[in-house]
């Protein structure tokens, strides 16, 4: 099921950034057990620089543990990740240098809750790209007005609402400059009117050509900004193509049961 | 009531007062001394209680006792005599410590208040280094200072040094030390290293399990059997070396259920930035690990001040030690619930000025999550 990003189609929303040949992100034979439980069973993924990717599956499939293997939160146990041409091996200091290249967003946020929000931005780039902190609060200030909320800067993050929070945790990932994006499912404990304002940061960001692979139920974010939509069950890739075949055609039977499932209810 | 509401158009309602009754003294005394008949009950006969208890102890303590004087001669056994901890004053803060070099622990005292007060100034900047200076710079300031023999400053013999000094001393060196190395076992048993875990998990369960007399004992009686002949410990230095150990594993126990209550996101959002897991454990893990257990470090703290006290049975005269000592010197016979009343006023005093700097850290550092 390899397909070609370049030359594809536009989605839905019609804006299409250029996609690189530059590979970011690439994944051959990957398998991961926990325990006894095998979670990912080989996954063979080249992600381009610039492209967008939604990931999508019933809960339990292992959308979550595929990129959260990417930046080695989880160890995959067979086959191999490359990420911006370090490989992910036991090496820590490999491991160190891809995750200051790739931020990640989580569904609880994990923002610091002892830390102010400006404080949440600086930490990385003073401590781990040995920023200076002017420059650092400079950065963080312009990342905090990108994502709308750059009079909270003083504010510590137990005093922000659960939008607000997960668009500081935006600014925090953007403040190491990354070059690449992981989402893992970041508007699942939200409230519904602050799901809108955190997915307009989304589509802002990948209006300005991050790469970005997200897990999300939000379906409609996958239709306006992915390149890419990819399918997953029991471990495997079931089915990735543009968003306008996954949703208008899907191929296999179990993607057309979740697509149901999620679309009309 | 249903007149006045009607004073006001529908969504213009201006916040009224709350009514007397449940705010001030009265409403304070309603809702809490006088709110059910039981509590009205339980409220008197804890009035009749302290009216029925305080009188005489005040009497005791202050109005029938004998505050001057020079020996036992001036007490008139109506009530306490203090004169007895007016003599004995100098040993029960400082032992047998030569007069002529008393100063030394004056001086180290007033350097470790003024720094102390220094922490409490409001928005004062370089607080850190304060703090840094009372945990590292102090405590070698304070060694010269004590132990003498170099600057010019007359050796003292650590047996000569005693009562709340001592006191001071050994739980001082237990506290200052006993974080650090705690926090460093705490982390080796949740390391993912089998070697470093099994090292930490052996100490820490070795050391809790044994009493503190036993550590002590074994410090003072079994430990110089195994060095070889000639070679002598100072027995301060074996008995702090003992504390210090004891107190490190129950710190270490505490941290850990700091680092095991933080949630596990916090670890992960710290890694996904690329923090190494020094920086991750030093600005992310740690703060917040340790502000959540001040309640539990501050009760290992206080635990361990008091448990000083069982120095005694290796023959360090220690606050307790000297009023007991005191106690049972032949002209001051018969003075011991003096000795003691003083003995817990002063242990108290330090308990509960930790107790309270620890609530007013929690209070500093609390944001509002």
């Amino acid at each position: 099921m390899s397909m070609n990003p370049h030359g594809q189609e536009s989605s839905a929303s019609g804006s299409q950034m250029a996609i690189s040949d530059e590979v970011a992100i690439q994944l051959n034979n990957v398998h991961k057990w926990y325990g006894q439980f095998h979670v990912l069973k080989d996954i063979n993924l080249t992600v381009h620089r610039g492209e967008r990717i939604v990931i999508c599956g019933p809960s339990g499939s292992g959308k979550s543990t595929l990129i959260r293997c990417i930046n080695r939160l989880e160890e995959h146990q067979k086959g191999q990740i490359i990420v911006d041409n370090i490989e992910l091996t036991g090496d820590l200091k490999h491991i160190e240098l891809v995750r200051r290249e790739v931020g990640m967003l989580f569904q609880h946020f994990n923002l610091f809750p002892h830390l102010t929000v400006m404080e949440n931005c600086t930490l990385a780039p003073i401590w781990v790209r040995k920023m200076p902190k002017a420059d650092a609060e400079e950065t963080a200030m312009k990342y905090l007005e990108r994502v709308k909320i750059p009079e909270q800067a003083q504010k510590f993050p137990g005093q922000l609402s659960g939008g607000q929070q997960q668009r500081v945790a935006i600014a925090r990932s953007l403040c190491m400059n990354p070059r690449v994006m992981l989402f893992d499912e970041p508007t699942s404990a939200l409230d519904p009117e602050m799901i809108a304002e955190v997915l307009d940061v989304m589509v802002g960001l990948a209006e300005s050509g991050m790469t970005m692979l997200c897990v999300t139920h939000e379906m409609g974010f996958a239709r306006k900004v992915a390149n890419r939509v990819i399918f997953m069950d029991g471990g495997e890739i079931i089915e990735q193509n543009d968003p306008e075949q996954f949703f208008n055609n899907p191929k296999s039977d179990r993607t057309k049961l979740f697509l149901s499932q999620i679309l009309h209810h | 009531m249903s007149e006045q509401s009607q004073d006001y158009t529908t969504g213009q309602h201006p916040d009224l007062p709350a009514p007397i009754t449940s705010t001030g003294v009265i409403g304070w005394a309603r809702i809490n001394l006088f709110a059910t008949i039981p509590n009205t009950i339980l409220t008197v006969l804890a009035v009749l209680l302290l009216l029925w208890l305080i009188p005489p102890v005040i009497d005791w303590a202050f109005i029938s006792a004998d505050w001057s004087g020079q020996t036992r001669d001036d007490c008139t056994r109506e009530g306490a005599c203090w004169v007895f901890i007016k003599v004995w004053f100098r040993q029960l803060m400082y032992g047998r410590y030569p007069v002529d070099e008393i100063w030394r622990i004056n001086l180290a005292y007033i350097i470790a208040v003024a720094a102390g007060i220094l922490l409490f100034v409001p928005g004062l900047r370089g607080k850190p280094w304060i703090g840094l200076f009372l945990l590292a710079g102090f405590p070698i300031i304070a060694f010269y200072l004590f132990v003498g023999g170099s600057f010019g400053l007359p050796d003292v013999e650590t047996p000569l040094w005693g009562g709340l000094f001592l006191t001071l001393v050994i739980s001082g060196v237990g506290i200052v030390a006993s974080l650090p190395i705690g926090i460093v076992l705490a982390l080796g048993r949740r390391s993912k290293m089998p070697v470093v875990r099994s090292l930490c998990i052996t100490f820490i369960e070795l050391w809790r399990g044994v009493p503190l007399i036993t550590v002590l004992f074994m410090a003072s009686v079994m430990f110089p059997l195994f060095l070889p002949e000639g070679m002598n410990f100072d027995k301060l230095i074996r008995a702090l070396l003992g504390v210090m150990f004891f107190s490190s594993a129950y710190m270490a126990e505490v941290v850990r259920g700091g680092l095991q209550a933080l949630p596990k996101g916090q670890y992960e959002a710290a890694q996904a930035l690329g923090l190494s897991y020094w920086k991750m454990m030093g600005l992310v893990i740690l703060p917040q690990a340790l502000k959540l257990v001040i309640p539990g470090i501050v009760n290992t703290f206080i635990g361990l001040f008091k448990d000083t006290v069982l120095v005694l049975i290796i023959g360090l005269f220690d606050f307790l030690g000297m009023v007991q000592l005191a106690g049972t010197n032949p002209d001051w016979l018969g003075f011991a619930i003096e000795g003691y009343v003083f003995a817990a006023f002063g242990f108290w005093i330090f308990c509960f000025g930790m107790s309270r700097y620890s609530q007013h850290l929690e209070k500093k550092l609390h944001t509002g999550h």
